[in-house]
């Protein structure tokens, strides 16, 4: 194998790393994990390097999720690829167009032997990242899903009920008017306005985002982003976001540091804000389950996923991949999945780790930490609350916080916004198609 | 007279162009070339098949109307930065050339904002222009004015020119300051005499005489402007607000490495080089010609 200056610099790492030796069988991870979710995936990789002597394996961070998606590509053409790479939910489209360089998970496991079963995995998780023949392809590892957060402080201050009923749209809108009548100078904030406000919004009221069962049945698929209910949601918004009821802070979390300093009173955000926002709020807050149109689309359908699957890639030894199917047992069996959701706020996503978590009372301890649990899993899910499985999507998804900005800044209609983002984004995925027939 | 020294032979000069050459080849003609040969291409992302699509990657992005006003956000942008970066330059070099004592310690301090980098330089002004911590927002809030370059345009490009700039004024003052040292006292002495107060001093007789040097870091920091300014605006917009700071080289970036579309990137790549090529020509055939050796 070649070496390169990533591959030395893995070298040092493991050099560095008391567990290495080089007996041992070595398997590569590369995670887009920092913070509290890096140490608590060094911790899994820690125990499970403890827990048998055949294998070790070296975990190092790639930077965002894009970064990471970006290392494990330049890493394949470099033939320098890790054996397990991080790739978000966004990435999935890529990843299965991309056969001879991914080796799917189905088939790493039969043939390590390990004991695994994908139908532990609860339905609108294992969904996303299952082939139409209903074969697993890449391991889920962590899945959220979007959840409106409360300062309950904020409303006392406000004069308003912090228990008022949050269910639907036309109430938040009515709540953000009394808050900003009562002086409160952010009403709302979000997160991740594209997944939240259109991927989510789609799915939960059982409208399409995009043709072909959300890009599921084939890869010739057309966003139809600018339908009726996408645009009435999007011009509510833009109409508070005139009125400075909602305040926009960003295409990524940047509301997140907002709200957790107490600044703002609701906030739409990921389940998994739950271990910052518990650690930071010097406030009162709790979780309710995201707001929908009453009376719109077959609301509340349920909500989709967002985070990250893992991935093995092609070109390793067979040794290795029985390495890769070992740990990946281990990262699927219900105790290391209950800590998991526990710790992070992420959806349990084995239906064993969900019960674990309830009989060990921690949902009566930490009221609300279910809601998103529930909020996916009520009901079956439809050809529109699936998932995506769109190429190119990480760019189309840049053209759509454009076109939102547009709508936020009043330069444009939610309609005009979302003719637009559909007729850009088509044209990505028109190019999709052609780089992956 | 000029002097010329000729070689006997080929090889020893041979020898000695070769490291540059060499160089010139694995930096820049071997990318250039794979760039202009993946142009013609549309690819899979792990690399795994290409199918040879002629000048449709072209066509695409020349069709696409986001791509044609990348090229005004960039001509913008690009005139911005350089007046930004040469204007104050000149200024404070003009400054630290009359100083009698200390213009050392003045140099010294000018010049260490290049030290920093371009992404690190991003940064800075971030938190200084941060809508929720930053101490310069919070100062323009307490005066009435909203800042807010998340959603307004010019301000996001008003940032990026600022965040830019900064350290290029380094730079270039490093070089006026040079030129001015260079110019001859006996010159400026005698219009002195003649009556010619400091700035007509300046304009009709330093100035002309440092037109090498500004057309020296004119066409220097244009292709600053068009290359080197994409860690500031990843770490600050990422392009944002809508298109207002995407540059064509933020968009080589984005399209190549987030979108991993390496065709329309690797076209964006050949039609930047053009740019710059002709630009660089342009200024070369007319600009120069109005410069004093």
């Amino acid at each position: 194998m070649r070496k390169s200056l990533i591959g030395a610099l893995l070298a040092s790492a493991t050099v560095l790393s008391p567990l290495a030796a080089y007996a041992e069988t070595e398997v590569q991870f590369w995670h887009a994990f920092t913070g509290r979710l890096g140490e608590l995936v060094k911790a899994q990789v820690e125990e499970f390097n403890n827990s048998q002597s055949d294998y070790v394996v070296v975990e190092s961070h790639k930077g965002n999720y894009s970064e990471t998606l970006n290392a494990g590509i330049a890493g394949f053409r470099a033939r320098e690829q890790p054996h397990i790479l991080m790739v978000f939910e966004v990435g999935t489209a890529t990843m299965m167009s991309a056969k001879g360089a991914t080796k799917p998970v189905y088939e790493v496991m039969a043939e390590s032997g390990a004991t695994f079963d994908p139908n532990a995995y609860i339905g609108s998780v294992k969904g996303y990242y299952t082939s139409t023949d209903g074969e697993m392809l890449s391991l889920p590892f962590n899945s959220s899903t979007p959840v409106l957060w409360v300062n309950r402080d904020a409303f006392e201050a406000a004069g308003v009920d912090p228990d008022t009923d949050l269910s639907t749209w036309q109430k938040v809108g009515e709540t953000l008017t009394a808050l900003k009548a009562g002086g409160e100078e952010c009403p709302l904030v979000t997160a991740w306005q594209s997944w939240i406000h259109l991927e989510n919004f789609s799915a939960y009221h059982d409208v399409p985002f995009a043709s072909k069962h959300n890009g599921f049945a084939g890869l010739d698929t057309e966003l139809m982003l600018n339908g009726e209910a996408q645009v009435k949601h999007l011009s509510a918004m833009g109409e508070w976001a005139r009125d400075g009821k909602f305040i926009y802070t960003g295409r990524r979390n940047e509301g997140g540091a907002n709200f957790r300093s107490g600044e703002c009173a609701l906030f739409t955000e990921s389940s998994a804000g739950y271990a910052g926002i518990k650690a930071e709020a010097e406030f009162d807050f709790d979780v309710r389950p995201l707001p929908y149109w009453d009376g719109v689309g077959n609301a509340p359908q349920n909500t989709i996923i967002g985070g990250a699957s893992l991935w093995v890639l092609e070109g390793h030894d067979a040794e290795e991949y029985k390495g890769v199917g070992e740990f990946l047992a281990y990262l699927s069996s219900s105790d290391v999945q209950a800590k998991w959701h526990q710790d992070t706020g992420y959806l349990p996503i084995t239906a064993e780790a969900g019960e674990a978590t309830r009989a060990a009372g921690f949902y009566d301890e930490n009221p609300g930490t279910d809601i998103a649990v529930i909020q996916m899993t009520a009901k079956e899910p439809t050809a529109n609350s699936k998932g995506l499985r769109l190429g190119s999507f990480d760019q189309i998804r840049g053209i759509i916080d454009e076109e939102l900005e547009a709508i936020w800044a009043g330069d444009k209609s939610a309609q005009e916004a979302m003719d637009s983002a559909k007729e850009r984004g088509d044209t990505l995925l028109r190019r999709f198609e052609t780089a992956n027939n | 007279m000029e002097k010329r020294v000729t070689f006997r032979g080929w090889m020893l000069p041979l020898l000695l162009i070769l490291p540059q050459v060499v160089i010139s080849a694995v930096f820049f003609f071997y990318p250039a070339g794979q760039a202009i040969w993946q142009s013609l291409f549309i690819q899979d992302p792990f690399g795994l098949s290409a199918r040879f699509v002629g000048i449709d990657n072209f066509t695409f992005l020349l069709s696409d109307p986001f791509y044609r006003a990348s090229f005004v956000t960039t001509a913008v942008f690009s005139v911005l930065v350089t007046l930004c970066s040469m204007v104050p330059a000149l200024f404070l070099a003009v400054l630290a050339d009359r100083l009698i004592k200390g213009s050392g310690v003045y140099r010294t301090l000018l010049i260490w904002p290049y030290a920093v980098a371009p992404a690190v330089a991003g940064v800075l002004w971030l938190f200084m222009f941060n809508t929720r911590v930053g101490i310069i927002s919070w100062y323009l809030g307490t005066l009435g004015y909203d800042w807010n370059y998340v959603l307004n345009g010019g301000e996001a490009m008003g940032l990026v020119v600022v965040a830019s700039s900064w350290g290029r004024i380094s730079y270039n003052f490093l070089f006026f300051f040079a030129a001015l040292q260079a110019v001859p006292r006996s010159v400026i002495e005698a219009a002195a005499i003649d009556g010619a107060r400091f700035w007509r001093r300046f304009f009709t007789i330093v100035l002309p005489l440092l037109s090498p040097t500004t057309f020296f870091l004119l066409v220097v920091n244009v292709v600053y402007a068009f290359f080197e300014t994409f860690g500031v605006i990843h770490t600050i917009t990422a392009g944002g607000p809508q298109q207002s700071t995407t540059i064509l080289v933020y968009k080589v970036y984005a399209d190549g490495f987030v979108g991993q579309d390496l065709g329309s990137s690797s076209a964006q790549s050949v039609i930047l080089l053009l740019v710059v090529g002709l630009l660089t020509v342009i200024q070369f055939k007319f600009i120069e010609k109005r410069v004093h050796y």
